[in-house]
């Protein structure tokens, strides 16, 4: 066993858990306040890569891009709160399955209107764009590393959010008790755009982190919401904890089981059979996971406590 | 009583005007527009399978394109072995078999997904059948022998006694007759004791649990039900389309047979077909005009869920109530 | 829904058969999702074409209709349908991708109209599902690997690790460059398509390995995303990259934008390059780039070679498009003037051609673009010849 090549896989699978977790939490949080099923929050995700990707190309610089793209996504989330989403919060879980539905056409379309099919790819600062060597051997890209901090600070910041700050009361006040919310004087709508903003950034610089390793395209979304999905089902819908620990989970798994399911396969079947066969079933593994965790526990590992 | 016959009225209308209409695309030369008829009430056939879980069982399927899916396979797969060798059990072009194939795996697949799915509710529910729906995805995704996600063409469609398949008209006629059947099926259960089961667990499942009823068991054997009709419709898609893919079963093709379920109304026997109808005529018209079709059809959807509270049966019975 | 019904059933009646003198070309390629800048390069290429050709192919006026396959192949069937059973179209050309191709062939062959693939060239259409009615302006998909296998024989790479996108036109790329590469294959990654854009578990094993070369082919969007991590995992100079198809004109300009220099002195096989010296390719390449600005891709060459191919048949029988057989020698012939200069057809209807290594460079202007560096094979027929019985 290669135990530095596997070193290596591990912090590539808490990389895309990471990534996954931005996206994951976003929705949790939407979800477990508004009691809102999002499956637009994928758009989202692909509108602010775009956003940041143009402001990347014009600014020159990556970082200060993503600094003014994150409230610039805010808004773009606060405007689908106003428009569209609000009005569904009233209607049933399959209102909103077939709502956002329609909202990805429109918002998939409206990207391919506005930036093209082309798609946008971003160039780092030199100091992102090289190695660092962890110990002898293990070599890894900066930039992964910096979504590996990037991931690690939002997930730390949301807990002191949520759990410290007058906002996170009123957030989990207002998930278990709304009309005492209300009646403390608080306007609740505002709380609930202000909550749907904060999921759409969350979302957004997802995307954003992501698109130096790929780029912005249209249709990005659609593939990351259906894994996202799985990773708050899995961790217990509305739990911040659960979409943490599914998110690592599920990135662990599935760049593992890219690495190494081949290999396991050939010691049963022939080689070129298991390189075909591998990569469909790994894509499988999570969805397998997700189906196995909720035959024992049908509310996800953890549930939240009260439900309005 | 009244918005009643009203729907009997609309309901005959509409199935008459399917029965005569494409035939004369035919023959004034347009058969086109007969296979966009057989494709739409194929599909239809699956949205009323879907609605008797989703509209009378108040259970949301996201994972309904599997069993078309699994159907459609079931015609490949047997041809498939019968042309190029191998796996001579279930070699075959027997319509009957294939049918006989798609019922049976559907129905299993249902049994299987279901009884687990059914442990769950709301959000979880929804979610979970999207999750097994995927994982039949992967599965054909993988299976190089048929394909992969490259798909499988049926090169010889099934051999059905006193049929020919590849005639267009014959084919469609035979979509027709099991798209009626379908419609009289799910009508009989809903009306018959088992489906007043169905519909009470719907509103109020501990009700009907305190009074001994065991629910789980209902909702699975409707669970199972849509999903073997499911399989049928899917194969006759793959009759139709001679071509299989795993994108065929991927989740969007789920959504959109929700939306046909929702857009012609729900819990209603003909609501299904309308919403297929519809999608199918404004996803055609809508992409002759601009590849940015989706923009316009996304926000009709929208404003599908937002506005039109019962479908479109909702709207034109309530409309033409009589104060 | 009655009304529209019957106003669509009153409309199909009163449709009379359209007997204008015109060619109808029914054009299949991907215009929608992200994919869709390869079918835009396309459509710059075909409208080139019919505006060079003064909208006509001898005595017919061109009627061209595009169709969407929305990359995928049940929706590329769907709109194959639509072309030969509505449109009635004379002849079906495009497809960028094997896998559409497979799904759409039998739609066309069997209403008996033309098929001209302007780039897809899965295995069988060139062996045991090859057609009298079905032409490439192309290549077979194992042909241009193969060029790239025999070019790391010549550059004495002993050993390789390849990573390609599992469908298709993948599994044939990594057929072809296994069938001429001599040294050893330490390992090869299927991906799965076309979600997967993040190879870091990939290349990482590749890394690991210790092969002297890593072959890719990643096509569209995921070249660029793989191009990009190739270069932030900085294995440049301990695992050279040799691609096919996986950097054309559709990036380089994206790369140039990004400064992304490690593109620059890649190298990568193909059977054409617009530096190739004829008189119908220096055309091409000037009138679009005064057109539009930007480099053709092999993409756009195909497809505007497809519509010359197409040409030549109509001329052939001066637009007596009821013979078949004419227009069929007549494209057998191969007798028009490509970009990639003058080849033949083999028994499969798969073109005869050289293949070069390109090389990305800097054009006289800045722009990045590629040059030819060597002819690696020269008139190379596909090894699927033989298993087609025409």
């Amino acid at each position: 066993m290669d135990y530095t090549l596997l070193f290596v896989q591990t912090l590539n699978g808490l990389q895309l858990g990471l990534l996954l977790f931005l996206v994951a939490s976003g929705l949790t949080l939407v979800f477990g306040i508004l009691n809102f099923v999002n499956l637009a929050h994928g758009s989202i995700y692909m509108i602010g890569a775009f956003i940041g990707a143009s402001l990347t190309l014009w600014l020159g610089n990556f970082l200060i891009a993503v600094v003014i793209a994150l409230p610039i996504i805010g808004l773009v989330g606060y405007a689908i709160e106003k428009f569209v989403a609000r009005r569904l919060y009233e209607k049933d879980h399959l209102d909103h399955v077939l709502g956002t539905f329609g909202l990805i056409l429109v918002l998939d379309t409206l990207a391919h209107l506005i930036w093209g099919p082309e798609g946008i790819s971003v160039p780092l600062p030199g100091w992102l764009d090289g190695q660092v060597e962890l110990f002898a051997g293990v070599v890894v890209p900066t930039y992964r590393l910096l979504i590996i901090t990037a991931g690690l600070s939002v997930a730390g910041g949301l807990v002191w959010l949520v759990n410290y700050t007058r906002l996170g009361m009123l957030i989990r006040a207002g998930a278990s008790n709304r009309t005492m919310v209300s009646a403390l004087g608080i306007d609740i709508q505002l709380l609930f755009a202000l909550v749907f903003a904060l999921g759409a950034m969350l979302a957004g610089l997802a995307g954003m982190l992501i698109t130096p390793i790929t780029e912005a395209s249209i249709g990005m979304g659609g593939q990351i919401i259906i894994t996202a999905f799985v990773v708050i089902i899995i961790g217990g819908i509305g739990s911040m904890k659960g979409a943490f620990i599914a998110a690592i989970l599920v990135g662990m798994i599935d760049t593992l089981g890219r690495a190494y399911l081949a290999d396991i396969f050939a010691l049963v079947m022939s080689p070129s059979a298991a390189e075909t066969s591998a990569p469909s079933v790994s894509s499988m593994l999570i969805y397998i996971l997700m189906a196995a965790i909720l035959a024992v526990r049908p509310q996800g590992l953890f549930p939240p406590k009260a439900r309005p | 009583m009244k918005s009643m016959s009203r729907t009997s009225w609309i309901t005959l209308a509409g199935m008459a005007a399917l029965l005569i209409l494409p035939p004369l695309f035919l023959w004034s030369g347009n058969e086109f527009y007969l296979q966009l008829a057989t494709r739409l009430v194929i599909l239809a056939i699956a949205a009323v399978s879907l609605n008797l879980v989703l509209g009378y069982g108040g259970l949301v399927s996201f994972g309904h394109a599997a069993y078309i899916g699994i159907g459609a396979y079931a015609v490949g797969i047997p041809a498939y072995h019968e042309t190029y060798g191998g796996f001579d059990s279930i070699a075959s072009y027997d319509g009957l078999f294939h049918v006989a194939l798609a019922v049976g795996i559907s129905a299993l697949f249902a049994l299987v997904t279901g009884a687990i799915s059914l442990r769950t509710k709301g959000v979880y529910f929804i979610m979970i059948t999207m999750a097994f729906g995927q994982m039949a995805y992967y599965l054909f995704f993988s299976i190089n022998e048929y394909g992969g996600d490259d798909g499988l063409v049926i090169d010889v469609r099934s051999e059905v006694p006193g049929l020919n398949l590849d005639n267009p008209l014959q084919l469609y006629l035979l979509s027709y007759v099991a798209l009626v059947a379908a419609m009289l099926i799910v009508r009989t259960i809903i009306n018959s004791r088992f489906g007043m089961v169905i519909k009470g667990a719907k509103g109020n499942n501990d009700r009907l649990v305190g009074l001994g009823y065991n629910t789980y068991l209902y909702r699975l054997a409707a669970y199972v039900i849509s999903g073997a009709m499911a399989g049928f419709a899917g194969a006759l898609l793959g009759n139709f389309t001679t071509f299989i893919s795993p994108e065929m079963m991927g989740w969007t093709r789920s959504g959109e047979l929700m939306f046909m379920v929702i857009l012609g109304g729900a819990a209603t026997t003909f609501g299904p077909v309308l919403g297929a109808v519809i999608f199918i005529l404004l996803e055609e018209i809508l992409s002759s005009y601009t590849i940015f079709w989706q923009l316009p059809f996304g926000l009709i959807l929208i404003g599908v869920v937002l506005f039109a509270r019962g479908g479109l049966m909702g709207f034109l019975t309530t409309k033409w109530r009589k104060p | 829904m009655k009304r529209l019904l019957i106003s669509a059933a009153i409309a199909a009646l009163i449709t009379a058969p359209a007997f204008a003198a015109e060619v109808k070309i029914g054009f299949v390629t991907t215009l929608t999702t992200g994919a869709a800048v390869i079918g835009k390069d396309i459509q710059k290429a075909v409208n080139l074409a019919v505006e060079q050709m003064g909208g006509k192919m001898g005595p017919l006026d061109i009627n061209l209709i595009y169709a969407d396959d929305g990359f995928k192949p049940e929706t590329g069937k769907q709109a194959t349908d639509k072309l030969v059973k509505q449109d009635k179209v004379d002849f079906v050309a495009g497809y960028i991708w094997s896998n559409v191709l497979l799904a759409s062939r039998k739609s066309v062959l069997d209403a008996g109209k033309f098929l001209i693939t302007a780039n897809a060239g899965p295995g069988p259409i060139a062996g045991k599902l090859c057609n009298k009615n079905l032409f490439s302006s192309s290549w077979q998909n194992d042909e241009t690997p193969m060029a790239m296998g025999e070019v790391l024989n010549q550059n004495g790479v002993k050993s390789l690790y390849i990573i390609a996108p599992n469908y298709a036109a993948g599994k044939g790329m990594v057929a072809g460059v296994k069938r001429t590469f001599k040294g050893e294959i330490k390992g090869t990654d299927m991906t799965t398509w076309p979600t997967q854009l993040d190879f870091s578990a990939e290349l990482a094993k590749a890394k690991a390995s210790g092969a002297d070369g890593l072959f890719v082919f990643y096509p569209g969007k995921a070249g660029g995303a793989f191009m990009k991590q190739y270069q932030q995992a900085g294995l440049k100079d301990s695992l050279p990259l040799y691609t096919v198809f996986t950097v054309d004109a559709l990036s380089l300009p994206k790369f140039q934008a990004a400064n992304f220099t490690d593109v620059l002195g890649s190298q990568f096989t193909q059977q054409w390059d617009p530096t190739l010296d004829n008189p119908q390719n220096k055309r091409f390449v000037s009138e679009f780039r005064a057109k539009y600005g930007s480099y053709p891709s092999f993409y756009a060459a195909q497809a505007y070679d497809a519509m010359f191919l197409i040409r030549s048949a109509v001329e052939a029988v001066n637009g007596d498009l009821t013979n078949m057989d004419g227009m069929r020698t007549a494209m057998e012939s191969a007798n028009y003037p490509s970009v990639r200069g003058k080849y033949t057809y083999g028994n499969n209807h798969m073109p005869i051609q050289n293949y070069y290594l390109r090389q990305v460079v800097k054009d006289s202007d800045g722009n990045w673009t590629t040059k030819v560096v060597k002819t690696v094979f020269k008139n190379h027929q596909d090894s699927y010849a033989k298993d087609c019985s025409l």
